[in-house]
């Protein structure tokens, strides 16, 4: 086992073994491991290491280290500056998962129900990958390539996220039968970016990757009044038809295909109308 | 696959842990190999919160902490809320709110109450209740129906309040 | 000879006793991490077991190649059912279930092999080396067609059908109203999961330390299925970590002591959460059809029910559920004439038997729906079509039974009913429907209101004969009580110190462990039944003692005994002649064994008629819920309650039934169903199996604790565990059903039935 300090010693230690666990929070990893589902014969643990912890301000860009943890989501200023991973943060399992789940976790792990998803791909995040060869970038698009698969090579690890600071209002939605430590049955970000009169919209646990409504932000986009900050009332429903459409869900044990598609629907709607309250009925 | 021997920081201890698996949770060691049972074991997922400790003062499951990596880290289980004989505040509270029945989730909540309190601005007043109510609501008991936990909650908060002044 | 002490004022000298919140004397262990459950057993020399378990629902076996597990580093013992050396199958009601699977498995997680190794990860290599070789079959896993198919079972796939027909057959109300209702399957979902430790004893027998619900029952199973004399098998309480219902039935108990006999080393097992999904009981999923008929005063004519329950593989006590659920299907009302079939079957689904409320449960969430159904129809408030048709003492069940005790039904409604609700309107929107999802707009939310009424039998019914014992010794001023009541966290161990404080006037009581080889039977900790009948065995050895204790100071001093009475730890003589304190006059010791029995009853006749029952407690529950129409999110916000309880002996105890009860109650009501898809489990996780957390629980507001002791009854005490999980559950959705307009038959009730209604 190696407890990693520095990023170097991670990036060390992952190239003499390929295989190693790789561990953060554990959040996700150690279910796995308690039920010896995960075969492994080295760690490298890595929540030591400063360079993964925090998040700082690159000009209009955030870098969120991937330590960053769900509760360090919600404190100081980046319910502020990313309010809607905050409030995605909120709602991920409970206090306990909080305190040790990391964003580099919920990517790694590439859960189609990891919350952080749908605020990161609304986001066009980046997703900054480190190995003994050096850096290198993917959008988070080509970064989710399946149902809890990525593009992670086996050496490497998520050192950050890339994000802009976007002026407008953020919103995450997340549907789930309790009202605390749930997985979502269907969750939904939408962020504005008044500067560049664009609405993105990152949909959750609807597809087999995170996905975004492409469709539905081109045609609200042009719907908007933006000077007014307002939607018509038609636009909206319009709107949330897209989103439903771009959904692509399946039956499972925690909600049908049926109820999904139209619970983002309504999540769009709702999503919407905070972001832009005037023109309602 | 061996770990060991490693050595972890627990209730203010140093303790050996000789030939340990590499994938035993914090739960399993301080369980079967530190005889220290209190930190209980009902989902070993992170979902019922009964296998709360503190670790580096911040509430974990214990179940999702590989052991191994916790070297040098301070772990405070329920057994090293108080000294031997004694009741933490927050654990006079559970006896006397009637917040104990089976007593299975009780461990895992006192740590997550002792947290929140801890957490807590101290202005005096009266936790609010929603805040309570998230800051427990990892912890599963399937008992009380968590209303005599609520009042052991405020009744801790008052202690704490008392000591601190 | 009277007990002063009933005579007069109260007055607290030293420790509580009966009608105080006295604590709980395991409460310091279990808030500073010493108390030890089951799972936190430890041996020398201690092995860990292990379970192989059928990934099919449906299957035989051809053949079981234990070669390549034997072979794993670590290991002591592979076994199967060619190594159970007694009995092959063991049962509550029936020994229809194999301990080991040996030709067919008939449910996925059944049983096949046990292993024990030196740690658990070499279990875990063992089980997965076992060769099993399986022909899958089709699983019957519909209910409805269970007793038409081929039986899957020697003992056919009909476990039992009651059908009772009270009354005039022919009547018909002038208002009738028809409904069909469906349960899902709930889990107890105990946080403690099955464990326990067996270890071999030199004389050939076992000693097993388990938490379960009833000692004596599991020894006479286990022993059956080891061969062994009763005496061999010495079962001793571990901590309980929650019952329910779920530990009434074996589970690792044998396999453990088989482990245990064949390495000769201690072994302890644990189940995983997945594991303890399969390998218990659950409540009986219910499809139930009703047909109720009213004059137009609203008073009820008559009810016609057909009440379908899915037992699973098993019979386990499924024979007793279905006879609750038929006797109290037509709820705590007056029905001159019913005709009610309950028919209970097995298919390949996963077994079910008791949980908490034990039938009365399901029928509840049908005969309120037809109440509110009827109500409706007749144009009136639902509060007083129910005060119409209350049940009072006096009246008959559609059993035909007479009830003789207290029926204080019209006073827990209307308490109930009238009761200020402290609910205010949602303004943070984690107290919104959805929570921390930040889902609902406060604009699209909708407020429902509802009541409901539930009952239920306390103790064991149908004539069984039944009884539990306790010991009571007092030496030096100290008593010491022993009985094998199962303190499964209701608070037993509590009562039976307050009953012998109150009794004996003693401060400081001592209980002796539960164990099968220093005691006789307390039978279960079920049915609501252990305070009267384990306190009525305490109670009653206590008496003994007492007399005992005065003849022995009457004879000592030469006065009659009637001369003498028991006053706070002190014998006075009424003349004041003496006074000695308990520990001077019991120096020796004095000790009394007694066998406490509640009033016989009888078994139901052909009609499903007869005086089965021994009593019945009544409770009513008021649910406020919010309700987010568009995303079919429930949030319970309030719950207010009465309850009969006969008399109060320790109110924060009650209490904590009440909200814990309730709990459950609202977890069936909105998100609690093990989902069985072709006799598959698919959330067996508390990932995926979701109980209420503090933030989806509701504060429980007590309108009433009804107090008419009822006869026969120690300390005229009714049981009041099950009757908060009776009717929460209704109310719940019946709060739901105000607040969407929508019929809603599916309980739990979930996203898609309200989202999604009418598309």
């Amino acid at each position: 086992m190696t407890i990693a300090r520095t990023l170097d010693d991670a990036c060390v230690a992952l190239a003499e073994h390929p295989d190693a666990l790789l561990l953060a929070g554990g959040t996700d990893l150690m279910v796995g491991v308690n039920r010896g589902q995960v075969g492994f014969d080295h760690v490298v643990v890595i929540d030591r290491v400063d360079e993964l912890r925090g998040w700082r301000r690159e000009g209009d860009e955030l870098v969120l280290g991937a330590g960053l943890t769900y509760a360090e989501m919600g404190r100081g200023e980046l319910p502020v500056l990313l309010p809607a991973l905050a409030q995605a943060a909120r709602t991920v399992g409970s206090p306990q998962i909080r305190n040790a789940g990391t964003l580099g976790g919920n990517l790694a792990t590439s859960s189609p129900a990891g919350d952080t998803l749908p605020v990161l791909v609304a986001l066009d995040a980046t997703v900054v990958l480190r190995s003994s060869h050096g850096t290198r970038k993917l959008a988070l698009d080509r970064f989710v390539t399946g149902v809890k698969q990525n593009a992670l090579e086996p050496e490497e690890l998520i050192e950050a996220v890339r994000v802009p600071v976007l002026d407008g209002p953020q919103e995450f939605l997340k549907v789930g039968t309790r009202n605390a430590m749930v997985i979502s049955v269907a969750s939904l970000a939408l962020v504005v970016d008044r500067a560049g009169r664009s609405v993105r919209v990152g949909l959750g646990s609807v597809a087999p990757v995170p996905v975004r409504a492409v469709e539905a932000e081109a045609f609200v986009d042009g719907a908007i009044d933006w000077d007014t900050g307002s939607a018509p009332e038609a636009a909206v429903d319009r709107f949330a038809g897209l989103v439903a459409e771009a959904a692509r869900p399946i039956d499972d044990q925690r909600g049908t295909a049926t109820y999904r598609s139209h619970a983002i629907g309504v999540l769009a709607r709702r999503a919407l109308r905070r972001a832009f309250p005037g023109g309602a009925p | 696959m061996s770990a060991g021997p490693y050595v972890l920081r627990v209730n203010g201890n140093d303790h050996e842990v000789p030939d340990a698996h590499l994938g035993e949770s914090l739960l399993w060691v301080l369980r079967e190999r530190l005889g220290l049972p209190g930190s209980k074991n009902a989902c070993e997922e992170g979902e019922c919160g009964s296998c709360s400790v503190q670790v580096d003062g911040e509430l974990v499951c214990s179940c999702l902490v590989l052991a191994a990596a916790g070297v040098g880290r301070e772990v405070t289980t329920i057994e090293g809320l108080a000294p031997d004989g004694e009741l933490a505040d927050v654990q006079r509270a559970f006896v006397e709110a009637g917040a104990v029945q089976c007593g299975f989730c009780t461990p895992g909540l006192i740590m997550a109450v002792d947290t929140l309190l801890d957490d807590l601005p101290d202005d005096g007043s009266d936790p609010d209740d929603l805040i309570v109510r998230e800051a427990i609501s990892g912890n599963l008991c399937r008992c009380t129906g968590y209303g005599r936990i609520l009042e052991a909650v405020s009744i801790a908060a008052d202690l704490r309040r008392e000591n601190r002044t | 000879m009277t007990d002063v002490r009933t005579e007069e004022p109260r007055t607290v000298q030293g420790a509580p006793r009966i009608g105080e919140s006295a604590p709980r004397p395991d409460g310091i262990p279990k808030v500073n991490g010493s108390f030890a459950f089951s799972s936190d057993l430890w041996h020398d020399r201690m092995l860990w077991g292990g379970t192989l378990r059928s990934p099919h629902p449906s299957a035989r076996i051809r053949s079981i190649d234990i070669g390549p597990a034997v072979a794993v580093t670590g290991i002591h013992a592979v076994l199967t059912s060619a190594d159970v050396p007694g009995s092959p199958t063991y049962g509550l009601e029936h020994a229809d279930q194999p301990v080991l699977a040996s030709d067919v498995v008939r449910y996925e997680g059944e049983p096949v092999a046990i292993v024990a190794a030196d740690h658990p990860d070499a279990v875990r290599l063992a089980l997965d080396a076992i060769v099993v070789d399986y022909e899958v079959t089709m699983p019957l896993v519909d209910p409805g067609v269970a007793e038409s198919s081929d039986p899957i079972h020697p003992d056919g796939n009909l476990i039992r059908r009651i059908h009772l027909r009270h009354g005039d057959q022919e009547v018909v109300g002038d208002v009738v109203v028809e409904g069909t209702y469906e349960v899902g399957m709930q889990d107890q979902a105990f946080l403690g999961p099955e464990s326990g430790l067996a270890v071999p004893a030199e004389d050939g027998g076992v000693e097993l330390f388990i938490a379960t619900q009833w000692l004596h029952a599991d020894r006479d199973q286990v022993a059956a299925c080891l061969g062994l004399e009763p005496g061999l098998v010495r079962l001793t309480l571990a901590g309980v970590g929650g019952a329910f219902g779920a530990r009434e039935d074996l589970s690792l108990h044998a396999h453990l002591c088989l482990l245990a006999l064949h390495t000769r080393r201690p072994v302890k097992m644990v189940y995983s959460r997945e594991e303890s999904f399969h390998g218990h009981v659950h409540r009986h999923p219910a499809r139930m059809w009703y047909r109720h008929h009213a004059d137009r005063a609203g008073n009820l004519v008559r009810v016609e029910a057909r009440l379908l329950l899915d037992g699973g593989a098993y019979a386990s006590s499924s024979g007793a559920v279905i006879a609750n659920a038929t006797c109290f299907a037509a709820g705590p009302y007056r029905v001159p004439s019913a005709d009610i079939e309950g028919v209970v079957v097995r298919t390949n689904n996963p077994p079910c038997g008791a949980m908490r409320g034990f039938g009365a449960v399901q029928v509840c969430i049908g005969h309120e729906a037809q109440m509110d159904r009827l109500a409706a129809a007749l144009g009136m408030d639902p509060v007083e079509l129910r005060l119409r048709n209350v049940l009072a003492p006096g009246d008959r069940l559609s059993t035909g039974q007479v009830i003789t005790g207290t029926a204080p039904v019209a006073e827990v409604l209307r308490s109930c009913a009238d009761h200020p609700s402290a609910a205010s309107l949602p303004g943070d929107p984690m107290s919104l429907p959805g929570g921390a999802g930040r889902t609902a707009d406060p604009a699209h939310v909708r407020r429902g209101e509802a009541i409901a009424l539930g009952f239920k039998n306390l103790m064991f019914s149908e004539g069984f004969d039944d009884s539990s014992s306790a010991i009571c010794r007092l030496e030096g001023g100290v008593a010491t009580v022993t009985c094998a009541c199962a303190e499964v966290g209701q608070g037993f161990v509590t009562l039976a110190q307050q009953i012998t404080r109150e009794v004996l006037g003693v401060d400081e009581v001592v209980l002796a462990p539960a164990a099968t080889a220093t005691m006789g039977s307390a039978g279960s900790t079920s049915a609501s039944r252990q305070s009267w009948m384990s306190g009525g065995a305490v109670q009653a050895a206590c008496e003994e003692v007492r007399v005992r204790l005065l003849a022995r100071v009457a004879d000592d001093r030469g006065v009659d005994p009637d001369e003498l009475v028991l006053v706070e730890g002190r014998v006075v003589s009424l003349s004041g002649d003496f006074e000695a304190d308990l520990a001077s006059v019991t120096a020796e010791a004095i000790e009394a064994e007694v066998e406490f029995r509640h009033a016989p009853t009888s078994p139901l006749d052909e009609n499903g008629q007869g005086d089965a029952h021994v009593s019945f407690a009544f409770s009513a529950h008021r649910a406020i819920v919010d309700v987010d129409r568009d995303l079919g999110l429930v949030k319970v916000v309030e719950l207010t309650t009465s309850q009969d309880v006969g008399r109060l002996l320790n109110p924060l105890q009650a209490i904590g039934q009440i909200e814990g009860g309730a709990a459950q109650g609202v977890g069936l009501a909105v998100m609690e169903e093990v989902l069985v898809l072709d006799g598959r489990i698919r959330n067996a996780s508390f990932t995926d199996y979701l109980v209420p957390t503090a933030l989806d629980m509701p504060p429980v507001e007590i309108a009433a604790l009804i107090e008419q002791p009822e006869p026969g009854a120690p300390f005229g005490a009714k049981g009041i565990g099950e009757p908060p999980c009776i009717s929460s559950t209704a109310a719940v959705v019946a709060a739901i059903r105000a607040a969407t307009d929508l019929d809603l038959t599916h309980v739990p009730v979930r996203p898609t039935d309200i989202a999604l209604a009418g598309a």
